[in-house]
This record gives structure tokens, C-alpha cells and sequence, in this order.
């Protein structure tokens, strides 16, 4: 199929920034998004102009690296999909796409396609985690953990950090993101301890790095390639509740 | 040289832990006036810089990737093994030991491999600990599963993404760290240089990747948990970034490379589908628990699967080993689906490739419980392949995953060169010749949890902190040296890529050093890897500059090395001519067509030297000595 595309370029993070317009032919329904703007660069380089730049790595969906907002969407058009996991297939001959980064105050552009998501780092550094120490650990099956709450767990923690949450989200909230994580320690045993500091902590540096807050849009759960679920959101609500109530 | 892999002499049941008692210690205090480099943040960068800083260490953290969560361990699927014996069918630390020696063929170090099967048990202690949501019964204790190469159930799981939960945890105690002040992260660098002064490993050089601005850092040691080579071939399972430059640059500093013929061709990957494909995807060798591979009996059979009756199927690996059945070990199976396909006897449009099917799985616990236990792996076939699989079988075919070969090292990690550690696939140590399933995570976490602090003590109580800084001239001549070959490769401005000079490399390896390897086929291979690399420095096209974010700088200086180690690893190939694990040499196999070794002549680890630009390796050997599992026949019929 033949197709024609519009991708943003921008050198730099002071450099504004357009759309460019490409025409790409032949493309095979089995490629994959990120293999059609491989070949889209190999023929600019040939042509002596620079490649685009994007994030990408492992290409199987799951190092959460890519990052395209594609005809308007976080990763693209296919549902609970990665732009890497993206195929061909998805689109028609004649189709006009847009390729652009995540935009969110919080993730500054660095070039093309590539955005900074350090502020996501320092939620996680916040309290994303269990405090305990290696070694010294009990038997793991010392705790029973009852399968729904092991399932509910899990659910939760399939999050890959890609950020496209906050590109979806007309406030560039990061709350499924944070809360993702909050709720997957705080229904398990190891995690109750800390719940309260963890859900402070975490929401104070999410707001501390200028995302936006929730107003239950959920174009959030809509764009996240792993269909984590806004119930999350409820979850870290009902926690952060808990720790005003002391 | 005889290398000495100074494994504890004496009973292998307590050497792991006489060697702890008798190590020197550092003293808590002292230990804030060491620096330690990690390089790399998976499973064994990740668990082992977090507990350094722990312990009190000043550690710096480097990755290529945007954050330390990246790292390709978080593409591991199927589990994680450990000798709980939960399920009370009869494991113990020593069956982990000796199904691990076995399935590598008899090319690993006894005692590592021992101190492997111990600690992982630790292992899935930390792990629950830190909330990693395992797999649960409905009584809420851990569920296991079945991999390839055991009669055991051992394998602990958390869905269909085992490795991103695992690395989750280790970033969890890594991100715990840096908040804490005593792991330093840096992310989007990456490792150009080994800094060497006097024979001890004292820094790293590093290109910030979005700058392009080349740095320098010292440090008391230096660790390398950079992953493995596989992407040699260009189509493999591994992520993009992944290559050999770091260990390269080390062995190009005097570090030894073992074993590097030693790769994993994964039996069950989605099949190649047309000649823009940039990489390949495995689906999880758990899939092989309930699943049936088969083929039609009848070369050149071209029915859909629905169609061929159950007469005319060929279940070829439940025929041929019946004891094993399906969970043959990887090398076993990936190289049978290749004896399939050139009898002709392949599936799809290809003809390179096999079914595995789920018609008896579905039929016997109904496509529900498949689909709790797999279901991610069947979304993701079906992104992939737009098949339904709970409807027609998977078309699987092998490819590139793993590499069992590393840099050489001690019972104590430490490479040749002092001051040089190396963690996880980056190194040589426990997997032998072929890794059996669920071991790699296995290995990543108990290098960087539990072996690494203990045994980078013992070295580092011998340095007197912070003796060689960045000041020192060999820092210079490392950025110097860096910068010295970005201008190189940015200056050719040929006619060809760095994508099509990959590929190319990547052909001649998967045709001449892939699943089938003979003397004819090594030497056609070291006639052309030499070529292509001459003609790499004459006509790549690098666009761009060194001053700014680039990615096709970065991937050709991946590729410069890649064409250079390439050789080594074909040499290594030709050199060893047994056959033994994932190494298959066809001259030498028994009368059913399986692996030969040739343990009189090979029980060792072959250790290569760099010797300079066009010069030959030079060849050291650490032979291998069995005393607790008695060499024989790998047979799993």
C-alpha cells in the first residue's frame, strides 16, 4: 500500500517544531508501524536527509520505550496495542497518517518523536516499592495471598511505563500510572505496611513534576496498550483518603 | 594459558558457604569510600547495583535506555526455577544442579552452577517480598509449572511476563536506592570504552546519548551486566539496543571472551514473514507445556492443519523422545524442527515452519483454563500473525535468543582483568552449552542479589579507595579514543546503511554458524565476515553528527563491532569440533542424528585473547572437571 505521512520533526527542545510530509510506497501489511519508518529513514538517509528519531526497543510491547501519538492516539488505532506491536494491516492504501511524540508539560521533547519521561522515574523513586531488604526475607509462601487479590495484584502491575496514559489524558494526568503501582503494593500483605506514606509520597512528586490531575475523562485506560483498568485511579483515591483521615 | 576459574575445593553441598566465611570483609564503614560502576540495570545490573548501594557501596548505574525498567529482562515470559519443592514431586537443590549440568551439556563449572541451584531459592523469597505478584493456587500459595529439560515442576511464574515482573521488582529496589542517595543513576549512556590502568579496570567511557557529549568515570571496580550477543544475527529475540559493545570494548582491553560459539537458537518463535522484519518474537517455551508440535508425515503437504488427519501427523518429538516428550530442551527441539523443515516437511507459506497445537489442551481443560494459563501469548500471536491459535495451530519456527557464551570469569564473577566483574548473560559461567529454560532469570538475579556483594568484597579490600581518578591520563586517551572513532564512522558517507550492512552479517551467521555448523561452512563464513567488515569501513553511510542525539551513529558503532567479534565467534565454532549443547557441528553426531561431544578432547572452556587488528585470538583454556555428576550421554528419550 502506498501511503502518506506526517511526522514532527524538531532538532532540539528549543527548536519548535513541524510537521513534515512524506510519501511511503509498497508497504507490506505485515510490517509492523515501527519496520514501515525504518524503511521510511533508510530511504532519507540514501537521500542525504536525517532519519526521524523515535523510542523503541525490545518491538514486542512490553519494554513500554516506543511512544507515537498516531491519527490523534497514544500508540495508534488498535486497542490495548504498542506503535512496535502496531501492524500494517491497520491501515488502507491512500491512508494520510500523523505521527507525533507524547505532548505533556511533564515529558519535554528532546528531538522528532522522542520525549523525556525522567518525571515518571521520580514517582516511582517516591515510594514505588516494597522497603525491605535483600536477604532476611521470610519463606515465600509464609503469606498466603488469595488468588483474586494475587490476580488484582497483577492486573495492576502489567503496567509498562510507556507514558501514553499522560499523552492521552486532556490534563496530562499521570494518575493511572501512579496509581498502578499504589494499588498493586497496597492489596498484598508486603505492601499494607507503607500504604499510607507510599500513596502520599507518590501522588505529592506526580504533582511535584507538573502532571495534571484526574477529572475522569479515562482517555487514560482508553490509550494504555495493557488495558490497565481506571478502577486503579479509585483505588489510590480511597487509599490517599485513608491516609487524611490519619 | 591455563586459566584458573578458582572454584572451592572440597565437599560442593558447603563450598558456597565456606567461601562466604572465609572471604575478607569490607568494614561498614569503609564501604562508603568505595565506588562501584554498574553497567547495565536488568535482572543482574538492576538487583545488583540496588544491593550494593544497600550495603553502603557509592554505586553509579549506567543504561542506554530512558529508564533502568527497559532493560530486556523485561521481556522474559515463561518463569523463573527454583528448588522449593513446593509441589513435593521430589526436587532439591541438587536435582536443579544436575538437570542444569546436564541440559548444558557438560560445558559449565560444577561449583557455579551448585551455588546457582542454592541461592534460588533466596530468590523467590526477595522476590515475594517486594510484592512481585506471582502465580497463586486458590489456598493463595505459589503455583509452578513445567519447563524444558526437568521432570519437575519448578518453574515460578507471574503470568506470561515473568521477567517484567521480576525486573519491576529489582527497579523497585533500585528506584528505593536512588532516592536514597547511594545508587547514582545515568540514564540514556552508553558503555564505549573499558578504562585499563596498569592492568586493573578503573573506569568506563560512556556517550550520553541524547547530548553526544563523551564522558569518562572511575571506579574502584567495574561490573558489566550488559546482556548478550545474540543480535549477531541480526533477526533474533532480543531487543534493538542489545549488542556486544561493552563486552567488546572490554575484551579489546584485555578481557577474554568464552565460549562465544555457544548460542541458543529458540525452538519457539512467531516464523519470519517478509524481508523488512527488524526482529523476531518468541512465544514462551511454557507454551510447550500443553501444546503438540507437529508436522504432516507427507513432504510437500500443503493442507491447512484442519484438514490433515490424525493419521497423517507427525507428533515427532513425543515419538522420538518419549520420556520428555514436548519439553525437550530447546536445542533438542529447535534442532528437530529444522530436520523437519528440510525433509520439506515445514508448515505455512514459508515452508520454515512447525505447528504447535492446542486442539488436546482445549479439548481435555477447555479454552478457559488455556486462556488463563497463555492468554497473553495468543493476543500477542494474534497481533502478530492475525491467526486465531485457539482456533488453528501456531506456526513456530527457531530463532536467535540467547547467548550461553560471556566474557570469562572466577568463581568470583571477576573477569581476567582485576577490578572487572561481569553479571548475568554478559558472562560465561553456569549455563554451559545450552541454557535450559527459566534459568536465565534464574541466573540475572542471583549474580546481582547474592553473589556480586559478597564476592566483590574480596577484591575491593585489596584497593585503596579512589586511588585512580578521571584525572588520570588514561581517561584522556579513552575520550580521546571514543570520539576517534564516531569522526571515523561519520566520515565515510558511503552508499550502504548500517541496517543493510547488519543484515548482511546476520545472513552469512544464520547460513554458515546457525543451527548446523561444519568445517565448510565456518571457513566460508571467515572469508566473508572479513570482507564485509572491510567494505563496512569504506561504504557505510552514517548521516548526522556526534554532537547531538543519533541513532545511526550509535547503531554503527554497534555494528563495527558486531563484524569484528563475529569472527571470533565463528573461530570458536571451528574450533570446537564436538558438537555439544546448542553448538552442532555435523560432523560430529550419532547414528539418530544427536549432539556428539567429544570429551576427551573439549571438557574445556575455550577463552579467547584479542591480539590486535587482524591478528588471530589467541585460544586459553580453563578445562572443566566433573566430580559430582558423572559425564554421559545427554539422552532425554
Amino acid at each position: 500500500m502506498d501511503l502518506t505521512l506526517h511526522v514532527w520533526r524538531q532538532k532540539g527542545p528549543k527548536d519548535t517544531g513541524k510537521l513534515e510530509t512524506y510519501k511511503v510506497t509498497g508497504v507490506d501489511s505485515d510490517q509492523s508501524f515501527l519496520e514501515m519508518l525504518d524503511v521510511l529513514n533508510e530511504d532519507l538517509i540514501k537521500a542525504n536527509k536525517e532519519p526521524v528519531v523515535f523510542d523503541h526497543d525490545c518491538r514486542e510491547g512490553i519494554c513500554g520505550m516506543c511512544s507515537q501519538v498516531i491519527n490523534g492516539r497514544p500508540h495508534g488505532p488498535h486497542e490495548e496495542t504498542t506503535v512496535c506491536q502496531l501492524h500494517m494491516r491497520r491501515f488502507k492504501d491512500g491512508d494520510e497518517i500523523f505521527v507525533e511524540p507524547w505532548r505533556a508539560k511533564a515529558f519535554p521533547i528532546i528531538k522528532d518523536l522522542i520525549v523525556d519521561r525522567s518525571a515518571l522515574e521520580k514517582i516511582m523513586q517516591a515510594g514505588g516499592y516494597v522497603s525491605c531488604r535483600t536477604g532476611g526475607t521470610p519463606d515465600a509462601n509464609t503469606h498466603p495471598i488469595g488468588k483474586p487479590i494475587a490476580d488484582y495484584a497483577m492486573d495492576a502491575a502489567e503496567c509498562i511505563g510507556c507514558g501514553a496514559c499522560v499523552a492521552g489524558c486532556p490534563n496530562s494526568s499521570a494518575m493511572l500510572y501512579t496509581s498502578a503501582k499504589v494499588a498493586q503494593l497496597a492489596v498484598q500483605p508486603q505492601g499494607k505496611v507503607e500504604a499510607k506514606a507510599r500513596v502520599k509520597n507518590m501522588t505529592d512528586a506526580m504533582q511535584a513534576e507538573g502532571f495534571g490531575n484526574c477529572t475522569n475523562h479515562l482517555e487514560c485506560q482508553a490509550s494504555c496498550p495493557k488495558g490497565i483498568s481506571v478502577k486503579f485511579i479509585a483505588k489510590l483515591n480511597r487509599e490517599y483518603l485513608k491516609t487524611i483521615a490519619g | 594459558m591455563i586459566l584458573d576459574g578458582k572454584a572451592p575445593t572440597g565437599p560442593i553441598e558447603t563450598a558456597w558457604d565456606r567461601y562466604r566465611f572465609e572471604t575478607k570483609l569490607v568494614n561498614p564503614a569503609n564501604k562508603r569510600k568505595y565506588k562501584i560502576l554498574m553497567v547495565g540495570t536488568g535482572l543482574a545490573g538492576g538487583a545488583g547495583a540496588a544491593t550494593l548501594g544497600e550495603l553502603g557501596y557509592n554505586v553509579e548505574s549506567f543504561c542506554y535506555q530512558d529508564s533502568p525498567r527497559r532493560a530486556h529482562s523485561i521481556a522474559a515470559q515463561g518463569g523463573i526455577n527454583a528448588a522449593k519443592n513446593y509441589p513435593n514431586d521430589a526436587d532439591s537443590i541438587r536435582r536443579l544442579f544436575y538437570d542444569t549440568v546436564k541440559g548444558g551439556d557438560f560445558r559449565s563449572r560444577e561449583a557455579d552452577v551448585w551455588r546457582l541451584s542454592q541461592v534460588s531459592n533466596n530468590i523467590i523469597d526477595q522476590c515475594v517480598a517486594q510484592g512481585v505478584p506471582f502465580a497463586r493456587d486458590y489456598a493463595g500459595y505459589l503455583d509452578t509449572r513445567s519447563f524444558g529439560g526437568a521432570q519437575v515442576s519448578r518453574t515460578f511464574y507471574a503470568r506470561g511476563q515473568t521477567g517484567q515482573q521480576l525486573l519491576l521488582g529489582a527497579y523497585s529496589a533500585l528506584s528505593r536506592q536512588i532516592k536514597a542517595g547511594t545508587v547514582k543513576m545515568h540514564t540514556r549512556r552508553e558503555m564505549l570504552d573499558l578504562v585499563v590502568v596498569d592492568g586493573v579496570a578503573r573506569g568506563i567511557t560512556v556517550r550520553n546519548l541524547v547530548t553526544g557529549e563523551v564522558e569518562s568515570h572511575w571506579g574502584d571496580a567495574v561490573c558489566l551486566a550488559t546482556g548478550g550477543y545474540i543480535n549477531v544475527f541480526y533477526l533474533s529475540t532480543n531487543a534493538m539496543g542489545c549488542s556486544v559493545t561493552a563486552n567488546w570494548k572490554a575484551v579489546k582491553k584485555g578481557a577474554y571472551f568464552a565460549n562465544p560459539c555457544y548460542t541458543q537458537i529458540h525452538p519457539t518463535c512467531i516464523p519470519v514473514a517478509g524481508e523488512y522484519q527488524s526482529k523476531l518474537t518468541l512465544m514462551s517455551e511454557s507454551l510447550r507445556n500443553d501444546g503438540r508440535i507437529w508436522v504432516p508425515k507427507k513432504a510437500g503437504d500443503k493442507r491447512p492443519a484442519n484438514e490433515i488427519p490424525e493419521d497423517e501427523r507427525d507428533y515427532y518429538l513425543e515419538t522420538k523422545y518419549p520420556a520428555f516428550g514436548n519439553l525437550v530442551p530447546r536445542d533438542v527441539a529447535s534442532r528437530n524442527a529444522k530436520q523437519m523443515t528440510d525433509a520439506n516437511r515445514g508448515v505455512g507459506a514459508s515452508g520454515l515452519a512447525v505447528y504447535l497445537d492446542y486442539r488436546d489442551a482445549i479439548g481435555r481443560v477447555g479454552e478457559n483454563t488455556i486462556k488463563e494459563r497463555y492468554g497473553n501469548l495468543f493476543d500477542m500471536y494474534e497481533k502478530i500473525t492475525d491467526d486465531n491459535a485457539y482456533k488453528q495451530p501456531m506456526r513456530i519456527y527457531p530463532a536467535p535468543h540467547y547467548c550461553m557464551g560471556g566474557l570469562w570469569v572466577d568463581y568470583n564473577l571477576q573477569s581476567n582483568v582485576p577490578g572487572l566483574f561481569v553479571l548475568g548473560e554478559a558472562n560465561f559461567s553456569v549455563h554451559g552449552a545450552n541454557r535450559l529454560g527459566a534459568s536465565a532469570l534464574m541466573q540475572g538475579l542471583s549474580d546481582g542479589y547474592f553473589v556480586i556483594p559478597y564476592t566483590i568484597g574480596g577484591y575491593l579490600q585489596t584497593v585503596i579507595p579512589g586511588e585512580v581518578k578521571t584525572d588520570h591520563p588514561a581517561f584522556k586517551e579513552s575520550i580521546a579514543q571514543v570520539e576517534e572513532q564516531s569522526k571515523k564512522l561519520l566520515s565515510i558517507n558511503g552508499k550502504r546503511t548500517v541496517l543493510e550492512f547488519h543484515r548482511d552479517l546476520g545472513k552469512i551467521l544464520w547460513d554458515n554458524v546457525g543451527m548446523a555448523r561444519s568445517k565448510e561452512s565456518l571457513n566460508k563464513a571467515l572469508q566473508e565476515i572479513p570482507q564485509l567488515r572491510e567494505e563496512f569501513w569504506k561504504n557505510v553511510k552514517v548521516t548526522g553528527s556526534g554532537n547531538e542525539l543519533n541513532q545511526q551513529l550509535e547503531n554503527a558503532g554497534r555494528v563495527a563491532d558486531f563484524l569484528e567479534f563475529a569472527e571470533v565467534l565463528t573461530l570458536d565454532a571451528l574450533n570446537r569440533e564436538e558438537s555439544c549443547g546448542g553448538h552442532f557441528r555435523v560432523e560430529s553426531q550419532t547414528a539418530e542424528g544427536e549432539a556428539m561431544r567429544d570429551d576427551e578432547n573439549f571438557t574445556y572452556a575455550a577463552a579467547w585473547e584479542y591480539k590486535g587488528e587482524g591478528k588471530a585470538p589467541e585460544l586459553h583454556k580453563e578445562p572443566l572437571k566433573f566430580e559430582n555428576i558423572h559425564l554421559a550421554q545427554r539422552s532425554y528419550k
